[in-house]
């Protein structure tokens, strides 16, 4: 008997596309999930078992193992660093992640950024040689700059709209991002066929693969 | 950083109450024993090393060492794990035993930084080491006796997965030959279990489509012995026939062993330490979210000890273990209480002694007076309680009142 594999599922932007994507699968996903406000959500028609969470938090149920699998952005995996298994690009929620400043950004003498991304901000201006300050933020990062907090911020940008109207430019790209599909590692053996067979389900359907990480480059 | 509150104790390491250090101690207890009636003597190495021998050696990535320096300046660490530890003596002071050698050890072990549940600062190996036997026969003999110990643990549903370094460095070789950072880079994606950029990486080489569907097609290399034979249709590369030749050996042996179903094969494995060479395996508990052992072989880490012979071993993390093992422990037997009034103190100590001495556990106490005698409650024949304690008997020797209280 095939058994029921636990997912943990991005509240907000992704949840949707991601049951849309599960669906175009073959898999009975009713619509109205999310609206429903229950945390935990049993779709046994699909073998499975939606955990709705935060989506900053789905790779911390999944390397635990408390979800055998979740659905999570891979701007949180490299912010995260989690060990779990990476399996497949979903190809869903597309943007990136980039660099923002005011127009006539000239580099200062103490640069600060600002970001919901410490650990990816980080990690790239060290690998680029830049000295910077990186400043923690948890939303609306746009203000920083704005107000003089920082001269430029590290962030998510899907169409860029924010941007513009805040008289902001996206200045560099770091790297594209999609939604990605991780399992936790003990699942990936104990319930490796139920796994392997979601995997070939989504994998048929999958449209456009990610570009992944120094997409903009190229 | 403020001053530590009196109770405090340093992020990442453990109490154990009673209760959990007696399912502990069962546990392994089961565990060594079950490796004894394999013929695998214990011993035990000293938690400090040198930073410069056993440090490096050991694997552990330097971050996650616990570095001290001792009076002279001498760099230490606590060790990180036993292989290294038991590959120095085995180099040393049992340099001249006869091979195979067959040791197995239990072992607090250190890892820094690491804060986090099921990434303790200090947690329990147990293991064992087969040392000078490079045969598929000893690589299936630590496989199985693995099996054996998770289940004397009383893990109840588990799996091995099981691959091999070579048959994946031959292959790497094979297909892109002269690119050993090409090689590296799928090896880290496969290490850092990321198939996307594995994935991601091989479309960007420059190879036929044929070998990339190829190279892809290693993400699904699992199964059972049916998976050496794939494999072998994937790579001419001599180094990788002969692993996966070797892998289906020990396969044939774990079938002999009649465990083989506890076995799957995932030639997309690649030990966590770097110093394995060949066959690595890791076990898996349904109940536990992490990995419960993990095992290889190391041919070469003995020469960095100056004797240069091939090992094979593997280590259970103890106390993961406890943490998913839920079955009940045997109840304890209850200690019996002697109370004693100084008069009749000699006859009450005498009597303890001579109970303890039949393996009873027994604890004493000195009663000032009638007044000061426990209100005692029987509840069972064999339990009795007294003030909210229990005991299995209580005797009373007091020149106030009669004997039994």
């Amino acid at each position: 008997m095939a058994q029921i594999l636990k997912v943990a599922m991005p509240k907000g932007r992704i949840y949707n596309k991601a049951a849309e994507l599960f669906r175009l699968a073959g898999l009975p996903i009713p619509p109205d999930g999310e609206a429903s406000r229950k945390l935990v959500i049993s779709l046994p028609e699909a073998g499975m078992e939606f955990i709705l969470a935060k989506p900053v938090d789905v790779p911390t149920y999944v390397e635990y193992g408390v979800a055998d699998i979740g659905i999570v952005g891979k701007d949180v995996l490299l912010e995260e660093d989690r060990d779990v298994y990476e399996l497949l690009d979903l190809g869903i929620a597309r943007c990136r992640m980039s660099i923002i400043g005011l127009p006539n950004w000239q580099p200062g003498i103490q640069q600060r950024v600002a970001t919901k991304y410490p650990n990816v901000a980080s990690r790239y201006f060290r690998e680029q040689g830049q000295q910077v300050e990186v400043i923690k933020l948890n939303g609306s990062i746009e203000l920083a700059p704005l107000i003089g907090l920082a001269d430029r911020i590290v962030d998510m940008v899907e169409t860029g709209q924010t941007l513009r109207d805040n008289g902001l430019v996206e200045m560099k790209s770091i790297f594209e991002i999609t939604s990605r599909l991780v399992a936790n590692r003990v699942s990936y053996r104990m319930k490796n066929k139920e796994i392997q067979l979601l995997c070939d389900r989504l994998q048929a359907v999958i449209v456009e693969p990610g570009l992944s990480i120094g997409g903009s480059n190229r | 950083m403020s001053k530590p509150k009196g109770f405090e104790k340093p992020t990442g390491v453990r109490d154990y109450l009673p209760h959990a250090v007696a399912k502990l101690r069962k546990i392994e207890n089961d565990v060594l024993h079950c490796m004894s009636r394999w013929g695998y003597r214990q011993i035990m190495t000293p938690t400090l090393e040198y930073y410069d021998t056993v440090g490096v050696a050991s694997s552990t990535s330097d971050q996650k060492l616990y570095k001290l320096l001792n009076n002279r300046g001498q760099a230490l660490v606590l060790r990180s794990e036993m292989t290294a530890p038991v590959a120095r003596v085995v180099s040393s002071l049992l340099k001249d035993e006869p091979l195979p050698l067959r040791l197995s050890y239990h072992a607090n072990v250190f890892r820094a930084i690491e804060a986090e549940a099921g990434r303790e600062a200090e947690f329990f190996q147990t293991g064992v080491e087969l040392v000078g036997d490079d045969s598929p026969e000893a690589d299936a003999e630590v496989v199985a006796l693995a099996i054996s110990s998770l289940q004397a643990a009383g893990v109840k549903s588990f799996k091995i997965a099981m691959g091999h370094v070579g048959f994946l460095n031959g292959l790497f070789q094979e297909a892109l030959p002269g690119l050993p950072e090409a090689q590296e880079d799928l090896k880290s994606h496969l290490l850092s279990r990321d198939y996307v950029s594995f994935r991601e990486s091989i479309r960007r080489l420059n190879l036929s489509d044929a070998q990339k569907n190829e190279l892809n097609g290693l993400l699904r290399l699992r199964g059972g012995k049916e998976i050496c034979g794939q494999a072998l249709e994937l790579s001419d590369h001599p180094l990788a026939r002969v692993s996966i030749e070797h892998l289906c050996k020990v396969w044939e042996v774990l079938v002999s062993y009649g465990v083989s179903q506890h076995v799957m094969i995932d030639l997309t494995m690649i030990g966590d330490f770097s110093y394995y060479t060949g066959m690595t395996f890791e076990g898996y508990a349904s109940e536990l979210g992490f990995p419960v052992c993990s095992g290889g072989r190391y041919d070469n880490l003995l020469q960095q000890f100056g004797r240069p012979i091939p090992s094979t071993g593997f280590s259970l993390k103890t106390n993961r273990i406890l943490d998913g093992v839920t079955g009940a422990i045997e109840a304890e037997e209850l200690p019996i209480l002697i109370q004693y009034d100084i008069p009749r103190r000699k006859e009450g100590l005498q009597e303890a002694m001579r109970l303890r001495l039949e393996g009873h556990s027994v604890i004493t106490r000195l009663a000032t007076g009638p007044e000061d005698l426990k209100m005692v409650k029987r509840l069972t024949t064999d339990t009795i309680e007294a003030e909210g304690e229990r005991y299995g008997e209580i005797y009373t020797f007091v020149s106030f009142v009669s004997e039994h209280g």
